[in-house]
């Protein structure tokens, strides 16, 4: 008898120990017995369209997890707006989203400046902005806002962690910096700069940006060859990337060259600046990617593949955005997961801040969800891993918490 | 006026001032936006509607309307009501000196230099040089108004939301009144007499030059303290905000709306608040390209615009009652 | 003196693209007197189309031909569907059409293709031809791009349906009264502009890769190009496009940096029209009183 009884005795304790189990019914806007109501913000029009794909790539989860069952029973009802990338429409959604769908929760709002402008708004209201879709570092920020939290690694840290590569291995070097000019590109260069430290005034010798409506960046790469520079830190979208990395080997300039993480992409990047101009690139990853031979027959990697021919098969199987979107959506799974019955406002954010040690399998094996009540950062750790000409080699050790 | 414009007319500020109390607070915040879309859109209309000038950079001084309010707010601490005098003074004075020599530039080539001030602001926005004012690529966050004490103590309980609509919609009628005024009168006449026959207008005298600079501040100036007014509706500002699609929309609502018409605004201002919406509503694949298919069918349908539209169809309805 | 002669020629470069969207421009305007946003869009499209049949297995001179034809159809077809019935519209409702063509193209473009980018061949050959300074992409395209002016150029002066376009452009009334038929002649100018532009799309592809905003910020300067050449004239529009593409680079490897480039660039375009109000090459304007 005595081992039958340890199972209930370890019931008995879980109940005991996690209140949710025993708590009735907790429900805010936007949660009822059948339905969590989840609210979106996405550009599917204008300039900034390519990420749109990430919405569609979220819905399309909801709704393969909606044939399976749903979430405790209750089925998710992603309702997504496109906004368009311009912040004042982001808060006209935002407010829709809020106060006339009544939906539980924000998730995956995109953009640092569509963020920003809803920042104050969200965490007035007391309803959860989580898991954003911006690698800037104010959304790791509970205690002034409790109600906002991020996802992806953010990008200060990983400049950081190439200005501490670069120092360890190149302590000599002359860096030269291509970023966009937005949020996005002078938080990777604050990185590199709160990376080198005091050294940065020296060792940086050429930084120069281009906007997103310029044609190409070879005057940008010349510029560049010309300081001298012989490491090159390459911080642009994919487009750009391709580009950079083309005319950079075009025109005989071969620094050490780290590329950011934002354009890792085998198919959408290195393919098009082609493989043997690629040899030699750094960069870390957090992300499998799908193009990429280590992972193509990754069971993860099928399972996503499977899940894309099925619930969005007019989405690109190329598209890292989508393995992107599937994991963080596969996070929210979990948080919801987590919360119970007790669907509340409060207790969502609680449970996102409850994660501890949970890995997607489309993440790189090693990388780990952790976060708690003063930590809202999700992802922290990223790997290094170089460029062999026809795969990412990663190397080191996993970094980061 | 006619006695039947002035009862369309009482019966729409009636609806404009019930309005909140009968919607959320999401729609009257929307209505704000309407609102403030339809003062920009005048300014710009009062430019290429009635004196004939291209410009295809009107986002800028909508821009620049936003971040004198939003510097004013978030460095001086100014209250937001005391920022639009502001915000309207600058825009008409850059709007004046841009038109200075830019006039000097007829038709397209006019268009290429407003074209290259809405291109080119909101990369100076982020300039690194003006980075401790505009906040260069984060923009500026600013706090949202609150209905004043006294109106609580007259029992009548606004919210921000509501408080701010009403603040729009008087600043709004004060700048359509004012525009009427001026449209109707010598000065308007002579803004049209410049768009549709300019040598003869300068032949009866009109300093051709001299009024189109003024046009050029005047149309700057509403748009800026529309642009103002917009800062403090959506509490933030930053470059992505005011990007040349802005400046484009702008054109498609005075065209959609009405050419020349001062309603025209008000038309053109639903227009661009409403449609995207209900596009995003029919098609997340292509919410363009719906929005493509309304503004050829308005156009088709209303060459005109919607103010020209109904002018039309009260012409006839006006013909056919005389003739029964 | 390296960088500078580097920036220079990468400038080159960068402006033949500029030159051979403001052909297009031109092109229409000629036709027209409008200038069509959609340009870029529609040469966009016309891209992916050719980037279909390639990928399909056709030779690439085969696509490349076929696509031109099918722009140039594509042309004829939307001026008769959805020009024709504004023509007697005011001309900012046709402008406001432009800009619908403009959205819709785009946004349909990215929901067939999607918006990861995609390469495109190049007919020239791998090896670059002056040293590290310019591919042979970048030469040949700038090849054509002069070709195609060349084309233009014997096409109006010596053609009897060049003539007869232009005649139709430059007075209606009085061409109707010898017999040409202005409306054809109209949609005429918008196939060839069609599959000028075409043409660049191809050109351009290889060069800044295949994506559905890909003419997005080529038709900004296209725009300038066009403008500050005389919008009326062919080979203003191509000198215009080299003097921006140079111009902005030298402006800002060397002067002000990159951060404000084209607004300076634009700024002192604009400076040059006011002292010369038709542009560099272009007619100025008599009107009648």
């Amino acid at each position: 008898m005595k081992f039958k009884l340890v199972p209930i005795a370890a019931l008995l304790a879980a109940a005991l120990a996690s209140p949710t189990a025993l708590a009735q019914k907790k429900y805010d806007p936007g949660a009822s017995d059948s339905e969590i109501k989840i609210g979106n913000t996405n550009p599917y029009s204008g300039p900034a369209s390519a990420y749109g794909t990430i919405g569609k790539t979220i819905a399309a989860y909801f709704k393969m997890v909606n044939d399976q069952g749903g979430i405790n029973g209750r089925k998710v009802n992603f309702v997504t707006y496109d906004d368009g990338y311009s912040p004042p429409k982001t808060v006209e959604m935002a407010r829709k989203l809020v106060e006339q769908d009544q939906v539980l929760m924000l998730f995956q709002t995109l953009g640092t400046p569509p963020n920003t402008a809803i920042h104050k708004y969200m965490n007035t209201k007391k309803v959860p902005q989580s898991f954003v879709a911006t690698g800037a570092t104010k959304w790791n920020d509970p205690r002034n806002f409790p109600w906002t939290i991020g996802w992806q690694p953010n990008y200060q840290t990983e400049g950081r962690i190439y200005a501490a590569y670069i120092l360890k291995n190149k302590p000599n070097a002359k860096i030269g910096i291509l970023y966009q000019n937005d949020d996005y590109g002078k938080d990777y260069v604050k990185g590199m700069h709160d990376g080198l430290g005091d050294k940065a005034k020296t060792m940086i010798v050429k930084e120069v940006s281009y906007e997103v409506a310029d044609p190409t960046v070879d005057s940008q790469i010349v510029q560049l060859q010309a300081s001298g520079a012989d490491v090159f830190f390459n911080v642009t979208t994919p487009k750009f990337a391709a580009q950079a990395i083309r005319k950079a080997y075009d025109i005989g300039w071969k620094p050490m060259h780290f590329l950011n993480n934002v354009s890792v992409s085998l198919a959408t990047v290195l393919k098009p600046a082609g493989l043997e101009k690629s040899v030699g690139l750094i960069s870390t990853a957090y992300l499998k990617d799908p193009t990429d031979k280590e992972w193509t027959n990754d069971p993860a990697i099928k399972k996503w593949e499977a899940f894309m021919k099925k619930y969005y098969p007019e989405g690109s199987l190329l598209d890292p955005s989508n393995v992107y979107a599937y994991t963080v959506a596969s996070t929210l799974h979990e948080v919801l997961k987590q919360s119970g019955d007790n669907l509340t406002r409060d207790n969502v954010m609680k449970q996102a801040a409850n994660l501890k040690g949970f890995a997607v399998d489309t993440l790189i094996p090693g990388i780990k969800m952790n976060t708690d009540q003063g930590d809202y950062a999700p992802i922290e750790s990223v790997q290094l891993m170089k460029f062999s000409g026809t795969q990412w080699e990663r190397f080191g050790a996993v970094m980061g918490k | 006026m006619s006695r039947r414009q002035l009862i369309v007319l009482a019966a729409v500020l009636a609806l404009a001032c019930v309005l909140p109390f009968l919607v959320s607070n999401y729609r009257t915040f929307q209505f704000n936006l309407v609102i403030i879309y339809a003062i920009a859109l005048l300014g710009l209309n009062i430019l290429t509607g009635y004196n004939g000038q291209i410009s295809l950079g009107h986002g800028a001084f909508y821009a620049m309307g936003a971040y004198c309010t939003a510097i004013l707010m978030d460095k001086f601490g100014v209250p937001y009501w005391a920022t639009l005098p502001v915000a309207g003074a600058v825009c008409l004075l850059f709007g004046f000196l841009f038109g200075l020599p830019a006039l000097r530039l007829e038709g397209l080539y006019l268009a290429l230099a407003t074209f290259a001030l809405g291109v080119s602001l909101p990369q100076l926005l982020k300039y690194h040089q003006l980075e401790n004012w505009t906040g260069g690529v984060q923009g500026i966050v600013i706090a949202k108004p609150e209905a004043p004490a006294f109106f609580g103590s007259l029992g009548l309980r606004l919210n921000p939301d509501q408080w701010l609509y009403f603040f729009t919609l008087a600043v709004a009628i004060v700048m359509f009144v004012l525009a009427w005024n001026l449209l109707r009168g010598r000065v308007g006449r002579a803004l049209v007499a410049i768009r549709d026959q300019h040598v003869a207008a300068e032949a009866m005298g009109i300093n051709s030059a001299m009024v189109k600079s003024l046009t050029f501040g005047v149309s700057a100036m509403y748009t800026g303290i529309a642009g103002s007014l917009g800062a403090i509706a959506v509490q933030f500002v930053a470059p992505d905000s005011f990007n040349i699609f802005l400046s484009i929309v702008f054109l498609v609502g005075i065209v959609v709306g009405g050419l020349a018409s001062i309603s025209g605004a008000i038309y053109g201002a639903l227009f661009i608040q409403f449609v995207p919406n209900v596009a995003d509503e029919i098609s997340k694949a292509a919410p363009w390209a719906i929005f493509g298919v309304f503004l050829i069918g308005f156009v088709y349908l209303m060459p005109m615009g919607v103010a020209g539209a109904l002018r039309m169809a009260v012409a006839r309805l006006g013909r056919k009652r005389q003739n029964t | 003196m390296d960088a500078f002669f580097h920036q220079v020629i990468a400038g080159l470069a960068t402006g033949g693209i500029y030159a051979s969207l403001a052909l297009a421009l031109v092109m229409i305007y000629q036709a027209t007197h409008l200038i069509n946003f959609a340009q870029g869009e529609m040469a966009m499209f016309a891209t992916y189309i050719a980037w279909t049949l390639v990928e399909a297995g056709m030779p690439y001179w085969a696509a490349f031909f076929l696509t031109v034809a099918f722009a140039f159809v594509f042309g004829v077809v939307i001026e008769r569907i959805v020009i024709r019935p504004v023509e007697n519209a005011p001309v900012l409702a046709v402008v406001v059409v432009f800009i619908a063509l403009l959205v819709i193209l785009n946004s349909v473009t990215g929901w067939i293709y999607t918006y990861t980018i995609k390469t495109f061949p190049s007919p020239f050959p791998a090896e670059p031809i002056f040293g590290k300074y310019l591919t042979s992409h970048q030469g040949g395209a700038i090849a054509v791009t002069l070709v195609v002016l060349l084309l233009l150029f014997a096409f109006f002066r010596y053609t009897p349906l060049g003539l007869a376009m232009r005649a139709a452009a430059q007075n209606p009334e009085s061409s109707r009264l010898v017999g040409i038929r202005v409306g054809w002649m109209l949609a005429l100018g918008w196939g060839l502009a069609s599959a000028i532009g075409a043409v660049a799309g191809v050109m351009v592809a290889p060069i800044v890769y295949l994506d559905p905003n890909m003419m997005g910020g080529v038709l900004l300067y296209a725009f300038a190009a066009a403008l500050v050449g005389g919008v009326d004239s062919p080979g203003g529009a191509v000198f215009g496009g080299f003097l921006v593409g140079v111009l902005e680079n030298v402006l800002g490897a060397f002067v002000i940096g990159n951060e404000l480039k084209l607004a300076v660039a634009l700024v002192l375009i604009i400076g040059v029209l006011v002292v010369r109000p038709s542009g560099f090459f272009g007619k100025v304007l008599v009107t009648r009183v």
